[in-house]
């Protein structure tokens, strides 16, 4: 203890430590200062015999009250659905159709649906339901096999195209490739582009309209205004699925189109598709 | 070769047994107490009438609502800034008291001093002053100790747990609290919260006192670096005090100043004697050549009795007269002390004083004493009150252009427009709208735009008026639509303002937003 450094002003040992000059004291802690750090010692055996704590090889020890985050984010799960079995009830017991009678009701519905629809439709869908090439836009007005509650839950629990799902929407473009020649695609093309885009070749279009006549409108319509029914776009409108150009337009009369959604009924509980369905409808398109 | 042991790690509390005392500090102290505490138990109770829909208590943190009231004003959670505003005065308050004021805050009106203050003044209600609870504290663990240790912990408690219990009346409506808490049918959380704040209470105002402020706060470090040569603080005036002595120590030095000066007539010439009866020996005391008549020694003993008082009555339990401390909490109670000493032995007060650092070199090498305003009136406390005031006046003035109607516009960018079947361009905006009255209302929607533009809302039916209820936030998804031919649908941007009005008052809200055309990316 030969180099132990008394400050002059207090006579307290310093630490040696010296700052710009500044030097440290070491003054004495306060004991219940040491008592608290026991105190702390005490309750950190106690935490770790009560919780999960030491890592093992596979696994923490689980602790003797069993708690664990998972089981703790099961227990407000189950605590959330209780609080919200009312709500779910009453919804559905209510007709889809119904449901904006009753805000309370309906803003549950569409707050759920928003919930399930970011984690089970917004990969193909998009985030902000704007859809993507071959995959729907649900913002706007034009609906393929209908814009009405009732009919976009019918899609959501039954799906498109799916050979689960024996109520899926249906319907088969052929392939007209096999069909028509590359000419008569050509004019039908035309025929198709004018009718929303003024900037076309009216001779080969008037070709096509003849075409379309023949092969298109059974499904198409006679002004191609499409069929809900049968999941036939309109073709006279400015939204298209694949695409309006020439090209795209070719391409889809050459080799179909053959898009498929899957039955959510068979993934999601009732209140979920009719949640979803809600809030589709909701986001600015619905019928 | 040093021989003494090392010293220990740790040291136990010294036990304080501040002394009552009388004087303005004190009196001022009592006042404060008063009506601080007044303030904190009572608020809670006062009521406010808002209406039916609302709560009638005048000051209210309601969590659960996210809505704060305080008498006729009311903060919901989004006008959280009016609190980032106090904090930021709070913050500058303290940089302007403490500048000017030194630990003001410690001395006065920290919850801190005064439940230690308010406990001190039960314990020596029950057990006596100073001396009997010297005496208590050294005698034995007999009947007479018990039942004076007891009741003071009974009344110790009784204090915390309404200090506990009056904290969560400020989170919820008091009365029906109460009714709650006491039959036992009150939320855990109100339990717990009582419980933690009932043990604090009695375990800092208690037992802990001092050490919370010397080890467990850390305003002391703050505020000493805060302070400069002009701030005001507790101080001893060194310079008129020292040498202290008690009176059988001036007697004695009398003496011996007497025995020197024979000495120094007998010598019969100039000289200096080396006077060793006062804390300095060295000081060199000139003698007068050859007279009686010199200036006797015994005046070079201050003005310090060193009568204890000033150590007696101080909380912290420190000797003011070592100097500026890291513990002093500047409760001026040793001022109190000293004064009253002083005017007994016919001194003039003020040995120990409010003062600024400066003044004791300034005064000690002859200067006149400063007056505190002086002190207190320098650019950098009126800068801080500049500060301070502006953001005040700032708050005062939101808090005034504030309406009970708002709106907020969230235009929706993902995506930025919607291409309607027709061509048209439709954009979507989530609008929040708040009724913050206590009445029901209907509010209708509208825009205005140097372009054609039209309004709907979602799940409206066409209508542009809906009913928002008292005291709510709607979420209106609004769609709007420029029609194919119309200029804003083929513009990238163009401006536009939504309007909320309330039907039956006409009072107008509005904000600004942007319609995305055709070609906005």
């Amino acid at each position: 203890m030969a180099d132990r450094k008394i400050d002059e002003e207090t006579g307290v040992e310093t630490t040696g430590h010296s700052w710009d000059g500044i030097e440290e004291l070491n003054n004495p802690l306060p004991r219940w200062w040491l008592w608290c750090l026991y105190a702390t010692i005490v309750w950190g055996i106690g935490y770790v015999i009560a919780f999960p704590a030491w890592p093992m090889i596979s696994g923490a020890t689980e602790g003797m009250l069993g708690w664990s985050t998972r089981g703790n984010v099961a227990q407000e799960i189950v605590a959330h659905e209780a609080k919200n079995e009312t709500l779910v009830t009453a919804m559905l017991d209510t007709e889809l159709a119904e449901l904006p009678a009753n805000a309370d009701l309906h803003r549950y519905a569409v707050a759920r649906g928003a919930s399930v629809f970011r984690a089970q439709c917004s990969q193909c869908h998009g985030s902000g339901a704007a859809g993507a090439k071959g995959y729907p836009n649900l913002l706007d007005n034009d609906w393929l096999w209908g814009g009405t509650v009732d009919e976009i839950a019918h899609t959501v629990a039954h799906g498109i195209r799916n050979e689960t799902d024996d109520d899926a929407r249906w319907s088969e473009m052929p392939a007209f490739g096999e069909i028509l020649e590359d000419e008569e695609i050509a004019a039908t093309v035309e025929y198709v582009v004018s009718l929303s885009n003024p900037d076309h070749d009216a001779a080969l279009a008037t070709a096509g309209a003849e075409l379309f006549a023949d092969n298109c409108v059974a499904c198409h319509g006679e002004n191609a205004l499409g069929n809900p029914d049968l999941g036939a776009p309109n073709l006279a409108d400015v939204i298209w699925l694949y695409g309006g150009d020439r090209d795209t337009l070719t391409e889809t009369i050459y080799y179909s189109r053959y898009g498929v959604m899957p039955a959510w009924g068979q993934r999601l509980t009732d209140a979920d598709v009719r949640a979803v369905s809600s809030y589709v409808h909701a986001l600015g398109g619905g019928q | 070769m040093t021989t003494t042991p090392p010293p220990s790690l740790y040291k136990a509390q010294e036990p304080i047994f501040p002394r009552k005392v009388k004087g303005f500090f004190r009196t001022f102290k009592w006042w404060i107490m008063a009506v601080t505490l007044g303030i904190y138990y009572l608020t809670p109770w006062i009521r406010w009438d808002r209406g039916v829909n609302l709560p009638d208590q005048a000051v209210l943190i309601d969590m659960a609502n996210r809505r704060f009231y305080f008498f006729w004003i009311e903060i919901w959670s989004h006008e959280f800034y009016f609190v980032a505003g106090l904090l930021i005065m709070a913050g500058l308050g303290l940089f302007l008291f403490t500048s000017a004021l030194g630990r003001v805050w410690c001395g006065y009106t920290c919850p801190q001093t005064v439940w230690t203050d308010l406990f001190i003044l039960v314990e020596r209600w029950i057990e006596g002053d100073r001396n009997a609870r010297v005496r208590l504290w050294k005698s034995k663990w007999d009947f007479r100790k018990w039942r004076l240790r007891i009741t003071k912990w009974i009344v110790w408690m009784g204090i915390a747990v309404a200090t506990g219990g009056a904290w969560v009346f400020y989170f919820a409506d008091a009365p029906t609290l109460l009714v709650d808490l006491v039959t036992g049918a009150g939320h855990p959380a109100a339990y717990i919260t009582v419980g933690i704040l009932t043990a604090t209470t009695f375990l800092f105002g208690g037992f802990a006192r001092e050490q919370i402020c010397i080890y467990a706060c850390p305003w002391p470090r703050i505020q000493a670096a805060m302070m400069d040569p002009d701030t005001i603080t507790v101080a001893y005036r060194d310079w008129r005090g020292e040498p202290r002595g008690k009176g059988n120590v001036r007697k004695r030095d009398k003496a011996a100043a007497e025995k020197a000066e024979a000495q120094a007539q007998a010598a019969g010439g100039d000289q200096t004697v080396r006077y060793a009866g006062t804390p300095y020996p060295n000081a060199p005391i000139k003698l007068g050549s050859g007279t009686a008549t010199i200036s006797a020694p015994v005046e070079e003993h201050g003005d310090c009795i060193d009568c204890m008082a000033c150590v007696n009555v101080c909380p912290m339990g420190i000797d003011i007269r070592d100097g500026q401390q890291m513990e002093c909490i500047t409760c001026a109670l040793c001022i109190d002390a000293c004064d009253d000493v002083m005017d007994k032995i016919g001194k003039p007060r003020g040995l120990i004083d409010y003062m600024a650092l400066s003044d004791e070199d300034a005064e000690r090498a002859g200067a006149a004493p400063v007056p505190l305003w002086r002190h207190i009136l320098r650019p950098r406390t009126i800068l801080y009150t500049i500060m301070w005031a502006s953001i005040g006046l700032g708050l005062v003035y939101a808090l005034f252009i504030r309406s009970d109607i708002e709106l907020t516009v969230s235009p929706v960018r993902n995506p930025t427009y919607v291409l309607q079947s027709d061509g048209s361009i439709r954009n979507i905006y989530d609008v929040r709208l708040r009724n913050k009255s206590g009445d029901d209302r209907v509010f209708h929607l509208s825009l205005t735009s140097d372009e054609i533009l039209r309004i709907e809302l979602e799940g409206r039916a066409g209508q542009l008026s809906f009913p928002v209820p008292a005291d709510t936030t709607v979420l209106q998804r609004v769609y709007i639509t420029a029609r194919p031919q119309d200029p804003a649908a083929s513009t990238a941007r163009t401006d536009l303002r939504l309007w909320v009005e309330d039907l039956s008052t006409d009072i107008r809200a509005s904000q600004t937003t942007i319609f995305n055309g055709r070609n906005s990316q």
